[in-house]
């Protein structure tokens, strides 16, 4: 199956059959839920009990929501997809729901947020889904709202599947040019299914708590808790290196100098095959002398 | 959606200057009762703004929940306020988190763009030719 954002637009990807998997599959729910509480712990938010506004951007049928509520936090949530908030509101998701498009700019208040997450969802940014849609600046848009909604000091923490570097790289310059200062941190880079990739930004000047965090399992561990790889497929995780047949390996070239290795190579090489006590021909005047050119 | 929620929000459309404060409709609205939180709403009320947050409730027919001028710390940090019906905290409470507005529109005030509430979910989207870009 090919990645959701190479076959349709969120809005139209996301109907009512693809929702309804959001509520009904307890892997997704598992991963979602894991990935939120990983988001939470790199927002960093201030430890002393008091909830929270914070912005759930393409929050979908609210997973990533409910993990806000449970560690009491309000939360705004935005999403494109209404099939999705539907399910959202099956679910009594207990935040607010808005049905917006993030690439239009999310249309608050400056300073009012405490921090944002955002689990799957910007790299749809990156697609032009109509003959309108310019990522770049829909990106822009994005950017330059969240970084006005912020308070100073808050902290957003997005997590994205990019499809190459390039997109990555579109994605974290764009973050940057509206002002925010961060990076990415890449948990669980080895592995090719449990790897996930957090754009942590902070809103404001640089500062001593702005320093990124390290992700899991950068020293070569490798992501111990197996459904990530529970469909079978679980020794792709560990594979590094990829075999090549011998048949494709193309053949070295041998190195040659157009006018051979010369007199003086010729006489150190006989020395030493003399030297071993081989025998060789003595040395005369027509020891590596040239050919004529017509031989 | 709630008032807490309608406070934030802007209008995002292009021709908007500030796009705020939204002016809200009203068909239908409902109470779903949550626990107060004082040290939630005493770190919210700076960032409220406080004029667009009482004419949200006089759109909603309710003229009497909050006074003209926003509660002070000292209020809000009342011993008992929690518990006590009628105190300022338990009205900004009722009016920022209990209040769910279920059907009506939401209506920018500089380009009378009008953007429905449906489920309680306001539809924000733009049309091409109303993007800002």
């Amino acid at each position: 199956m090919p990645r959701p954002e190479v076959q349709a637009p969120p809005e139209i990807f996301y109907n009512e059959s693809e929702a309804r998997k959001y509520t009904t599959s307890s892997r997704i729910i598992e991963i979602q839920s894991r990935i939120t509480e990983r988001a939470l712990e790199l927002l960093a938010l201030p430890n002393d009990g008091v909830p929270k506004l914070l912005l759930d951007i393409g929050c979908g049928s609210g997973l990533s929501g409910e993990t806000l509520t449970e560690q009491g936090h309000h939360w705004i949530g935005y999403d494109i997809s209404k099939s999705m908030l539907d399910v959202a509101l099956e679910r009594e998701a207990e935040g607010d729901l808005l049905l917006a498009d993030m690439g239009q700019g999310l249309g608050l208040r400056p300073g009012v947020i405490d921090g944002a997450i955002s689990i799957s969802a910007v790299q749809w940014l990156c697609n032009a889904d109509k003959s309108c849609h310019n990522p770049r600046l829909r990106l822009k848009a994005f950017f330059g709202s969240l970084y006005r909604c912020l308070a100073r000091g808050a902290r957003a923490v997005l997590q994205f599947y990019a499809d190459n570097v390039k997109q990555s790289e579109m994605i974290v310059t764009a973050a940057m040019r509206a002002g925010f200062a961060g990076g990415v941190v890449v948990d669980w880079p080895h592995s090719s299914k449990a790897k996930k990739s957090y754009l942590v930004l902070t809103c404001g000047p640089p500062s001593l708590n702005s320093s990124l965090p390290k992700g899991k399992g950068q020293d070569g561990a490798m992501c111990s808790d197996d459904d990530e790889s529970d469909d079978g497929s679980g020794d792709e995780d560990g594979a590094q290196t990829v075999g090549i047949y011998e048949r494709n390996r193309p053949k070295k070239r041998q190195k040659t100098k157009k006018n051979g290795k010369g007199k003086a190579w010729l006489l150190n090489k006989k020395e030493q095959l003399r030297r071993r006590g081989r025998e060789v021909p003595a040395d005369t005047k027509y020891t590596g002398r040239k050919r004529k050119s017509y031989f | 959606m709630r008032l807490l929620t309608h406070n934030m929000l802007a209008s995002n459309a292009r021709g908007a200057v500030t796009g705020y404060p939204l002016k809200l409709q009203v068909v239908k609205w409902s109470t779903k009762e949550v626990e107060p939180n004082p040290e939630f709403l005493r770190g919210m009320l700076p960032k409220i703004d406080w004029p667009a947050l009482v004419a949200a409730t006089q759109a909603l027919g309710l003229p009497e929940l909050l006074p003209e001028a926003p509660p002070t710390d000292a209020e809000l940090s009342a011993e008992g306020a929690a518990a006590d019906e009628g105190s300022a905290l338990r009205r900004l409470h009722r009016a920022l988190l209990e209040i769910h507005i279920e059907e009506g529109a939401l209506v920018c005030p500089d380009t009378d763009r009008c953007f429905p509430i449906s489920r309680g979910v306001p539809n924000m989207l733009l049309h091409e030719d109303e993007v800002r870009n």
